[in-house]
């Protein structure tokens, strides 16, 4: 798998930028008391999910977790869709049943986000085991944080997957934190790729930079679609808001937020396709008013769309 | 019809849809090599090869999520769990995973999985592997829960449990494994899920059962019987849905309600019959609604006969609903 062209480091950026607006708008629209419950936000770690997608086909799948908008998006959901879903209405993909916390689409392969943390990574796995059964060559990505690194579903998956050699990403998004515990609370060792070692499969470390993750993601995928089995990808990355929007950090105090902040993964991109010329000013700014748009018109059908009735709630609980 | 072992239904079974459908496959531990734990797959694997009959390590949780992803792409698991108890280590996977996965994304999924576990005394193996834990998944919205009392019933369940669109907790009963009965010869022998068994007829109290426990509620009937009492046994054999229409109608024809099951008698799915019956059809009732179930205590090692309820708890309770105990 060999480096990016112009053409894709271009729709890098575009897609970076539409899950940090995206899930900008998630928090304008939450704090407005619109959508509901919890929502936890992936702004600052837009590089991995962009730098995995791009090696993914429609009927690869992918799993997420509470943290998961920015694969969905990269994966190809329909935003309004998405967005009414988490608005809790009746044409969101799950029926307004789910919310930011359980979005799917299968459709896509996003086979949905789960609120138990380290609980969609066997399912995923799973995913795996049947392209294997049946032949294909379809590959299956689990994405999950450093905190889930520590459940016994993930030490539990990464055996099966590679006892059984299957198809395979186990791409960690190593944020520094598991809700309010950071890392050296949670786990001894500094780099969580090397857990990979028990497993007999190959543990990669890459920075929060999209070209970087989109060529170890290549590698891995690349090897799990001949049949050479499973890859843990860890990627260092950090947390800009907190747990969840809302989240004060107090517990990190603002100069640290303000030094993880400092460094963006999307402005360094933009600034490296700028000086590179792969970008102009103007494309930038025609991206930016394009992906306003559509979002404003995401908010829009999920605003309009109605709520599903009280006699829809137990429709097809049983086939 | 012929003469076979529960054990050897299961097997069958498996063996037959196995063969129906490419999708199906059995996935556990020491299922493949070992044959099974108590031998419910004995020489599939050599027929089947480990594509299909899978084994792994010990990881209930990893496994039984593994298969809920698979039959999300597709395929139709069958997971055996070696020992009911074992089940608590894949929780998550059973509640929060696979009964909720095709709700919760909106129907998008179907999740045609089985996961079969034999439950109950009968080994002497004391807490942590002789237990019944049915009713904790007959309380989760999304699962459906089997029972099955004879080689007649495991097959016909099962087989029908591995065609439905819905997971399926697939409980087997370890005092049966070794039971024999009549099961019909060919491979179309489908019971449906969701209705009752009346396993016997009778007219002054309706008893109903589940698993080992309607063997032992048949022997109750034909004991009382020489007493005069006339005793309708109902095999519930699908504990989630169950057949409310079978019950009520035998309630309404003995009015006397006898529920039994080896589980723990509070909160048992003997409360949930006994309510149900107590909320929409008290009238019809002549006498108090007894329940027959192990008392309130973990299984015990060595006084493991005198914990498990057994045909002559029924018969003092269908006694006790006639006020001649
Ligand atoms: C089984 C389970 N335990 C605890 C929680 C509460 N919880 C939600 S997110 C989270 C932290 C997860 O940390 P990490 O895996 O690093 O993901 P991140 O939030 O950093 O993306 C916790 C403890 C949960 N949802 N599920
Ligand atoms: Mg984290």
């Amino acid at each position: 798998m060999g480096k990016p062209g112009k053409e894709q480091m271009i729709e890098f950026y575009r897609q970076m930028l539409r899950i940090r607006r995206a899930e900008e708008k998630l928090m304008e629209v939450f704090s407005a008391g619109e959508i509901l419950g919890f929502l936890h936000v992936s702004i600052g770690q837009e590089a991995a999910p962009v730098g995995v997608c791009a090696h993914l086909r429609d009927d690869d799948y992918i799993g997420t977790t509470h943290r998961g908008h920015g694969y969905a998006i990269a994966k190809g959901i329909d935003l309004k869709r998405a967005m009414a879903e988490l608005f809790g209405r009746k044409d969101g993909y799950c029926m307004g049943r789910s919310g930011s916390m359980h979005l799917a689409d299968l459709s896509k392969g996003i086979m949905g986000a789960n609120g138990i943390v380290g609980g969609g990574i066997p399912i995923v796995t799973g995913a795996g085991f049947a392209a294997k059964y049946k032949g294909t060559d379809q590959v299956a990505v689990a994405t999950f944080g450093d905190g889930a690194t520590n459940q016994g579903t993930f030490h539990e998956s990464l055996n099966l997957a590679s006892v059984l050699n299957l198809p395979v990403i186990f791409l960690c998004e190593n944020n520094g934190w598991a809700e309010f515990s950071p890392r050296p609370v949670h786990a001894k060792i500094e780099n969580l790729a090397d857990r990979a070692a028990s497993y007999g499969m190959p543990g990669v470390i890459v920075p929060n930079d999209v070209v970087e993750i989109y060529e170890a993601c290549g590698e891995a995928v690349e090897r799990a679609r001949r049949g050479g089995g499973p890859t843990l990808i860890e990627v260092k990355c950090d947390r800009w808001y907190g747990h969840y929007v809302g989240d004060a950090q107090k517990y990190r105090g603002k100069e640290k937020v303000d030094e993880a902040m400092a460094k963006d993964c999307i402005k360094e991109f933009e600034a490296r396709l700028l000086k590179e010329k792969i970008l102009k000013p103007a494309d930038v700014e025609k991206m930016q008013a394009d992906i306003a748009a559509e979002l404003a018109e995401a908010v829009d059908f999920a605003r309009r769309c109605p709520y599903p009735e009280p006699e829809d709630m137990a429709v097809g609980l049983y086939v | 019809m012929k003469d076979i072992r529960y054990i050897f239904a299961i097997k069958e079974a498996m063996e037959e849809e196995m063969e129906r459908d490419e999708r199906v496959f059995l996935i556990g531990e020491d299922v493949g090599l070992a044959g099974g734990s108590f031998g419910a797959s004995r020489d599939l694997f050599k027929k089947f090869g480990p594509r299909r009959v899978v084994d792994t390590p010990i990881s209930e949780a990893g496994l039984t999520s593994m298969a809920a992803g698979a039959a999300s792409c597709g395929l139709r698991p069958i997971v055996e769990i070696m020992f009911m108890d074992f089940v608590t280590c894949a929780m998550d996977s059973i509640v929060n995973q696979i009964a909720k996965m095709r709700y919760m994304f909106g129907n998008q999924y179907t999740m045609p999985i089985v996961v079969r576990m034999p439950e109950g005394a009968g080994l002497n193996a004391g807490p942590q592997h002789s237990q019944c834990l049915e009713a904790w998944f007959a309380h989760v919205p999304g699962l459906k829960v089997v029972m099955a009392a004879t080689p007649y019933d495991v097959k016909g369940l099962l087989k029908s449990a591995i065609r439905d669109d819905n997971p399926v907790v697939f409980i087997e009963n370890k005092t049966l494994h070794a039971m024999k009965g009549r099961v019909p010869e060919g491979t179309d022998h489908l019971i449906p899920l969701g209705k009752a068994d009346v396993k016997r007829q009778g007219s002054d109290v309706t008893v109903v059962a589940v698993s080992r426990l309607v063997n032992e509620a048949l022997q109750a009937a034909s004991d009382l019987e020489k007493d005069g009492v006339s005793v309708e046994v109902i095999d519930l054999m699908t504990v989630q849905p169950w057949d409310k229409e079978a019950v009520f109608n035998s309630v309404g024809k003995t009015h006397r309600l006898v529920i039994a099951h080896e589980a723990v008698k509070p909160f048992g799915i003997g409360a949930e019959i006994a309510a149900t019956v107590a909320e929409e059809l008290l009238d019809e009732l002549d006498a108090p609604i007894m329940r027959v179930g192990a008392p309130f205590v973990p299984i015990h090692y060595s006084l493991e006969k005198a914990y498990v309820p057994g045909s002559r708890d029924v018969k003092n309770a269908v006694l006790a609903t006639l006020q001649r105990a």
